[in-house]
């Protein structure tokens, strides 16, 4: 049994605190929902993990089964079992999706000569006109396409654990409907297990998450079953709203001595 | 073999005309580059014939696969020229310039003179030039392949080529520009003349030695409703310059212009693009795509010029250049002179690094970073390749984009 186990995370981007010292852990098979309001550092707790390059990690660890994370570039990241699907995937022009995948596939030390038959496959399953395969990646796809052609590469890599960044933001229902169905088929298929971003619940009437949290103003203030997912939805994310004024609109005429 | 009259008396006045004073680079056509760096004197003009289809060029033409036509130039001299019998059949001549038909007419029919002192330079001293005539109506099928070879170390070498395309005539051309390692001054001369409704695609891949210096124009004229498509990839030479003059001169004439460059070493590629509208409802499309590593440098200089007549008329031009390493050096300087209200023209540069987001993007699937780049480097060229005139010619320039980047380029 995996775990992806993220302990006291904090983080930093333009020398601003964003991340307050997350903690979490994920076991193989299992979906884990993080919801918060708008600037609750969801996105940023996203690419943290994957390590995209702007944000400092100023404290705390993310390892998955023991190895360490933080130090490593991303795609050693990758290697280590780490997904992120993107909440705006990022065109590539002149790279094809074939290409990518099998250099991805060779890097991880797999067998990269069965890229066509399983890519072919895995685009049909979850809905992927296969005339986008060899395309260059993502270029001039739909938002539902892009965030399908996210999923299907997931499929293809098999991770041990996949961030899902917004995977529900920009596309359609019947999008949606195959993305969440394809990831939650996959935590039996190879006990995936997932840490689902979101800031609807609309993505977890397909994909079930075992625990959900909350996470606001940089750190996991709730968790709970399902049923909380369902509560955010009718109650709002009021309770946990950033309270302190950002530091940046101080106002310049206020006695500092206060 | 001598020369027919009127070329001497042409070449002569070429020389009588004109002292050959070097440019300054003060001049804007003429900035950035290494012109002050170019000493006539240290180079010794190549006045005898060579012979022999030199097996570089041999294994070249082999690889190309099918050809309608073939001419190989060593050193200046035409070597070996090949043409199929249907063609020859329907009036379409590839070969020696001097002893083609029309050929006193065919010579400086679109730049005589050139458009510099390099040009005349190629007037008073080319040797055979290279003259492909296809008549009025015929479709050319397969492409035409002139492979430009030098191999004579401290020479300068005039190349020329005049290509002459009738009325609603078709053909696909490949002209490959390479050498021995040698040390060489080049200066190619390329006359492009569609008539009416004529289709030219023309293809130059400059991957001449690293000591090599080369400073080429190629000077085109399109006539009503005929479209030019040039296309050229710059990969060889010390210093590569190329400078390109598409005037299109007949009402709906079209001009697609497109390059691919790699600097690599201490390499300086420079390209100089004059797209000149002199009639209504002309169209012109320019896309320049090139990367700097190591120290090397590029230039790119453009202008789009339409006339007060040229209503209706279409022109764009795009430069990216990709910054490979901090020591490397690209500039970029779009111009737009336009004269009339009823027009749709655009210009768009960039000098960058290569994307850190999408190189982020093929981390996060588990490629790594130098793979990464590899990947968008190369398929940064894609779209100019993908629409290269000789298909056959795309792999080896894909490899020599690869030779380069398995060569290092960062730093």
């Amino acid at each position: 049994m995996g775990e992806l186990r993220i302990q006291g995370l904090t983080a930093e981007v333009a020398g601003r605190q964003i991340l307050n010292g997350v903690d979490l852990v994920v076991k193989s098979g299992e979906v884990h929902a993080v919801m918060g309001p708008n600037g609750a550092g969801k996105s940023t707790l996203s690419h943290v993990l994957m390590g995209k390059p702007g944000y400092t990690v100023t404290g705390g660890s993310v390892s998955i089964d023991g190895v360490d994370l933080l130090g490593l570039p991303t795609y050693e990241r990758a290697k280590a079992g780490l997904f992120l699907a993107m909440q705006y995937p990022v065109e590539v022009p002149g790279v094809s999706l074939e290409e990518l995948l099998t250099e991805a596939l060779s890097a991880l030390g797999r067998d990269s000569s069965v890229v066509h038959t399983t890519v072919a496959a895995e685009a049909e399953r979850i809905g992927l006109a296969t005339r986008l395969l060899d395309r260059p990646v993502n270029v001039d796809l739909s938002g539902g396409e892009k965030k399908r052609n996210e999923t299907m590469q997931l499929a293809v890599l098999r991770p041990k654990f996949a961030i899902l960044d917004e995977l529900d933001s920009g596309l359609d229902v019947d999008a949606l409907r195959a993305c969440s169905r394809r990831v939650e088929a996959a935590t039996t298929e190879f006990n995936l297990g997932v840490l689902a971003i979101t800031h609807y619940s609309r993505l977890l009437e397909e994909l079930k998450p075992d625990v959900v949290h909350v996470l606001a103003q940089g750190r996991i203030v709730a968790a709970g079953g399902p049923e909380l997912a369902d509560e955010l939805e009718r109650t709002g994310y009021a309770e946990w709203a950033e309270d302190e004024a950002p530091p940046a609109a101080a106002d310049p005429f206020a006695d500092p001595f206060a | 073999m001598s020369s027919p009259q009127w070329l001497v008396d042409k070449r002569s006045a070429a020389v009588h005309t004109d002292q050959f004073a070097m440019p300054s680079s003060e001049e804007e056509v003429w900035r950035y580059s290494r012109v002050a760096d170019v000493d006539l004197s240290q180079w010794a003009i190549v006045s005898d014939r060579s012979e022999g289809v030199p097996a570089e060029a041999a294994a070249l033409l082999d690889s190309l696969g099918h050809l309608a036509g073939t001419v190989v130039v060593r050193n200046g001299s035409v070597v070996a020229t090949r043409l199929d019998e249907a063609l020859v059949a329907k009036g379409v001549y590839v070969g020696s310039l001097v002893n083609g038909p029309d050929a006193q007419n065919s010579l400086g029919v679109v730049a005589d003179g050139g458009p510099d002192v390099f040009g005349r330079l190629n007037d008073a001293n080319f040797l055979d030039g290279v003259l492909v005539h296809v008549p009025a109506g015929v479709t050319v099928e397969a492409p035409i392949a002139i492979i430009d070879w030098i191999d004579i170390d401290g020479s300068a070498v005039y190349p020329r080529l005049v290509v002459r395309v009738g009325a609603d005539a078709d053909v696909r051309i490949l002209d490959w520009h390479g050498s021995a390692d040698i040390a060489a001054l080049v200066s190619p001369l390329v006359e492009l003349d569609v008539d009416r409704a004529g289709r030219l695609s023309y293809g130059n891949v400059q991957m001449r030695g690293p000591r090599v210096w080369q400073i080429a124009s190629q000077v085109s004229r399109v006539l009503n409703d005929g479209t030019l498509t040039s296309s050229h990839a710059g990969l060889g030479c010390d210093y590569g310059r190329m400078r390109t003059d598409c005037e299109l001169i007949g009402r709906g004439a079209t001009g697609n212009l497109s390059a691919v460059y790699f600097g690599t070493g201490s390499q300086t590629l420079d390209f100089r693009t004059f797209q000149h509208h002199a009639a209504p409802d002309t169209n012109s499309n320019l896309l320049f795509k090139g990367a700097v590593g190591g120290q090397s440098r590029s230039i790119y200089t453009g202008l789009i010029r339409v006339e007060k007549d040229a209503r209706g008329t279409n022109a764009f031009q795009t430069n990216r250049n990709l910054k490979l390493s901090d020591t490397a050096w690209a500039e970029s300087v779009p111009n737009l002179e336009i004269e009339t209200n009823d027009v749709k023209c655009s210009h768009a540069s960039t000098v960058g690094p290569v994307d850190e987001e999408q190189v982020f993007y093929l981390e996060s699937r588990g490629v790594p970073t130098e793979i990464a780049e590899r990947l968008i480097v190369a398929g940064f060229f894609d779209e100019v390749l993908e629409e290269f005139p000789v298909a056959a010619a795309v792999p080896l320039i894909a490899a020599a984009i690869d030779e380069r980047l398995d060569a290092g380029v960062n730093s």
